[in-house]
């Protein structure tokens, strides 16, 4: 077993693996029961899993862990909580911008790495900043307009 | 609005189940116990033993002491609002705000069997029958506090946990009425219900409970629940379905974190106490397989259809006769066409995952399974203990519309818990979801129209062929009883796919037929709208063919053979958000120079003939080098009769067409002689976020009629509205599903491609 020490939500984290590939995904799951976090895929290709790693959105499900000592990790948990909602989880409330959900958290980590970049993006840089998220249910339109409200623009009428 | 929720109703701290159980935590700073499983409430299991009988008042509604509401619902929320609905519904009757009812969600120890959840019928008819239930608890409410307050009932009102006199004189709470208490009555039928001009709840757009949790990573899904000593599962799929496990070398997985193997003949899997170590080992492990039944060849799927046994006929529409075909008169024209809707996948966001806790005296089992009760029945039987024994409870999984592989992980994690004495949890990967889900069925239809020489339809004809269901099903075929030889009733799910083959316009020689196809090469199972897409996509799209022939309007052409008033209205509505301007289609412009060619489309359907009503509008811009089609706009008016909750309608509507779009667009699973080949989002595409179109839609509130049902209806003209405005674009007619840019591509090289009109 080694060490390894991860910041996670501003918190610095021992876990112990066995295994120095062990994806982030299962880290965060597993040992910090973080599971606000999902696993989709393991291939990269829906985006459920995404996190923050230094500012940038990275799929978790593929990361080694250990690539990630020393960065600054956030995880959906780490911008809000159903009592105090961060403004872009707040705009996500605001637009019932989920059905199943389960895509949700990967979608509000996408976003919230595009806003910090592009705090006023356009509507097409919004889709393309999720064009690597997907989701099954249908509600990328309200997504959209979360995201968009998010940024202090007004989303056009529905 | 002031009943906004407050979100405390809905928090619960930790979970039903059939003994102490502490969920652990997720998220940072949360104390010891998870907040809710929102399908379900902290102390649920105070309720055991209470009345499951499907008539009784007593099944869906329990007054707590403390004067609280819970209601106990058969039908689950897949993430389509009933969560909120149904407490709207009840909240109607008991003149109670939703916030102050608790919800109890598919637990067989604790709500009754109302059936599975699907059809369209979790508001329609489960919410209408705990609406009923509430109706009859409010005349006995009324009842009691008339003895009670020594007043006549027809004198005293519901209001906001009491009952009281009208003219302020003395109330009583519910729970000094009833508190603790059963009603010990049996569902009236004719308790009157609120009427709608004193709705204070019901056509409100009341916030969804379940959004925060889900938005802020706090919902607890299925796949997050962990039990004191759990093992991580994975299971070992044979690599082409149906072989035979002739050896396994556990030591291939020696040394990978404590896994071990089980087997139950060929029912493979590993188990480990940490969950990667569970997925390195089903990498790791050296398994040798035989046999297999071999798949047919996907490349000849729908000519097999067509070759293959029929096991009979079913004529599902008919009047009048078909000699307009057979001797068309002088001057009838006919025109004939057949369309083709490939096997596709649930495709849950979320492979499906399955918890089992199998002990000597009682066995529970955690899933996201639609039909909580028809498991509890195979699992009951598997084991060969008691029904009352074995309890499934439902937890949200990841969006299934429909059979995906929830009940299959479900009892995976049976098998398992039971071989190894532990609580197992089972986590298939995205392959398994791809490649073993139950898939919905190709389906092929062969059109026939006579158009006599009035423009008129002289004749219609449409020939199906579906694959047959098997009748009395328990449950759809597990794959894994199978390879662990147990044995089961085998057979065929898919859902009532034949409704919707006939037209919805009036003429007078129609016949409808279904020729049920005894195979189809995969497992099947119901898939949103089962078979009303791809029938609805045939006959909306034929329907065109007829009214392009016929160079009439295609609205015009609807019109003039519709005669319910309220299909008349929802076409009538979209054409107006459209701006329609009447011309036949395709469009009149000279094609051959145009790089990106734009158009409408138009369908329309009255779901399975008697529900919701749908409209849709569609516009796109094809481009010619590349055959990529973009949807540029939707426009959809749906008749759904009362709506419950406006929002949550709009967001059905909103889901059943992005997602069928996708499904036109892209979808089809391919296999080879061994396998699903189709097994991942590269492989099996599905809509992305640049392709979304503008949405533009209308629900029409009907407070004087029962709720239709919201969430497939809308599905269904979806692939006919595209197929329609790829035509009025191009001129070609695109007749087989997905619509990807190299079909197309195909299609505008070929006749009619050159620019026509």
């Amino acid at each position: 077993m080694a060490k390894l020490t991860l910041k996670v939500n501003g918190t610095a984290r021992e876990v112990e693996t066995d295994d120095p590939d062990t994806p982030l995904l299962y880290v965060l799951r597993n040992d910090l029961a973080l599971t606000g976090t999902h696993f989709g895929c393991g291939l990269a290709q829906c985006g459920a899993c995404t996190v923050l790693v230094d500012g940038r959105a990275v799929r978790s499900c593929i990361a080694p862990a250990r690539s990630v000592a020393g960065s600054e990790v956030v995880t959906i948990e780490g911008l809000g909580s159903p009592e105090r909602p961060d403004p872009l989880q707040a705009a996500f409330i605001a637009e019932q911008a989920a059905q199943c959900g389960y895509c949700t958290a990967g979608m509000v980590m996408s976003a919230r790495a595009l806003l910090a970049r592009t705090p006023r993006p356009t509507e097409p840089q919004v889709r393309e900043a999720l064009a690597g998220n997907l989701c099954r249910c249908g509600s990328h339109a309200r997504v959209i307009r979360a995201v968009l409200r998010a940024s202090g623009r007004t989303p056009g009428a529905r | 609005m002031a009943a906004r929720l407050s979100r405390r109703a809905f928090l619960a701290t930790g979970l039903a189940a059939g003994g102490a159980l502490i969920v652990r935590l997720g998220g940072d700073g949360l104390g010891a116990v998870a907040p809710a499983h929102a399908q379900s409430i902290p102390d649920a299991d105070r309720f055991l033993g209470k009345s499951l009988t499907p008539d009784a008042v007593d099944s869906y509604l329990a007054v707590r002491g403390d004067g609280t509401v819970t209601i106990f619902v058969g039908r689950v929320d897949l993430g389509t609002g009933s969560r909120i609905a149904i407490r709207q519904m009840v909240g109607e009757e008991l003149d109670l705000a939703p916030d102050r009812i608790a919800m109890i969600e598919g637990d067989t120890a604790l709500t009754p069997n109302q059936g599975g959840t699907g059809g369209s019928y979790g508001v329609a008819r489960g919410g209408v029958q705990i609406r009923r239930a509430a109706a009859t608890a409010r005349q006995a409410l009324l009842g009691m506090a008339a003895t009670r307050l020594g007043r006549p009932a027809a004198e005293l009102e519901l209001a906001d946990g009491v009952v009281r006199a009208r003219d302020g004189a003395g109330s009583v709470a519910f729970g000094e009425l009833i508190g603790g208490r059963t009603f010990d009555l049996k569902i009236d039928a004719q308790a009157p219900l609120k009427p709608h001009d004193r709705f204070r709840f019901i056509g409100q757009s009341l916030p969804r409970p379940d959004v925060p949790e889900k938005v802020t990573g706090h919902h607890r899904y299925l796949q997050d629940l962990v039990l004191p000593s759990m093992l991580h599962a994975r299971v070992i799929h044979p690599p082409a379905l149906g072989a035979t496990l002739e050896s396994v070398d556990e030591s291939s997985i020696a040394g990978v974190g404590g896994a071990r193997v089980v087997r139950v003949q060929s029912f493979l899997a590993v188990v480990a106490e940490r969950e990667w170590d569970a997925l390195r080992a089903a990498r790791a492990i050296k398994a040798q397989w035989s046999g297999g039944p071999g798949l047919t060849d996907h490349a000849h799927e729908f000519d097999l259809m067509r070759a293959g046994k029929i096991e009979r006929d079913q004529e599902v529409a008919k009047r009048g006769d078909l000699s307009g075909l057979t001797a068309p008169p002088a001057g009838t024209r006919t025109l004939s066409a057949s369309y083709r809707w490939p096997m596709q996948t649930h495709g849950s966001i979320g492979p499906s995952c399955g918890v089992a806790d199998v002990r000597a005296d009682r066995v529970t089992v955690w899933s996201s399974s639609q039909n909580v009760h028809g498991l509890q029945n195979t699992f009951a039987r598997v084991l060969g203990v008691d029904r009352a024994k074995v309890r499934v409870i439902y937890l949200d999984g990841a969006g299934s519309y429909g059979a995906n592989g929830a009940d299959d992980a479900a009892l995976e994690a049976l098998l398992l818990s039971r071989a190894v004495g532990r609580p197992v949890r089972v986590q298939w990967s995205r392959q398994e979801e791809h490649g073993l889900d139950p898939k919905g069925p190709a389906q092929m239809l062969d059109l026939r129209a006579a158009v006599d020489k009035d423009g008129e339809i002289a004749a219609w004809e449409t020939q199906a062929w579906l694959p047959i269901a098997t009748a009395n099903l328990p449950n759809i075929p597990l794959i894994s009883l199978d390879s662990a030889g147990i044995a089961q009733t085998q057979g065929r799910s898919t859902g009532l796919i034949y409704q919707n083959i006939d037209p919805p316009y009036t003429m007078a020689n129609l016949n409808a037929v279904v020729h049920w196809v005894a195979d189809a090469p995969l497992r099947t199972s119901p898939l949103r709208a089962p078979g009303k897409i791809a029938n609805t996509f045939a006959v909306e799209s034929f329907t065109d063919e007829i009214a392009a022939l016929t160079r009439v309007d295609p609205l015009e052409f609807r019109l003039r053979r519709l005669t319910n008033p309220r299909g008349i209205e929802v076409l009538r509505k979209v054409a107006a958000r459209m701006g329609w301007q009447p011309r036949p289609s395709p469009r009149r412009v000279d094609r051959r120079a145009a790089a990106v060619m734009t158009g409408r489309g138009l369908a329309y359907v009255h779901y399975k003939h008697e529900e919701t009503i749908v409209a849709m509008g569609m516009e796109v811009a094809v481009e010619r080098a590349t055959g990529r089609i973009r949807v540029t706009r939707v426009v959809a008016a749906q008749d759904c009769g009362l709506v419950i909750n406006p929002d949550c309608v709009r967001a059905q509507l909103e889901g059943n067409i992005l997602q069928t779009l996708s499904r036109a667009l892209h979808e089809e699973i391919a296999y080879d002689r061994d396998r699903v080949t189709t097994v991942d989002w590269a492989s099996y595409p599905i809509l992305t976020f640049p392709e979304v179109p503008r949405l533009e839609l209308e629900v029409i509130q009907r407070l004087d009629q029962p709720p239709l049902g919201a969430g497939e209806a809308a599905s269904t003209p979806v692939g006919a509205a595209l197929a329609n405005a790829v035509f009025d674009a191009t001129g070609v007619r695109l007749r087989t599903i997905p619509f990807r840019p190299e079909r197309v591509k195909a299609a505008l090289a070929g006749p009619g491609g050159a620019g026509r009109g």
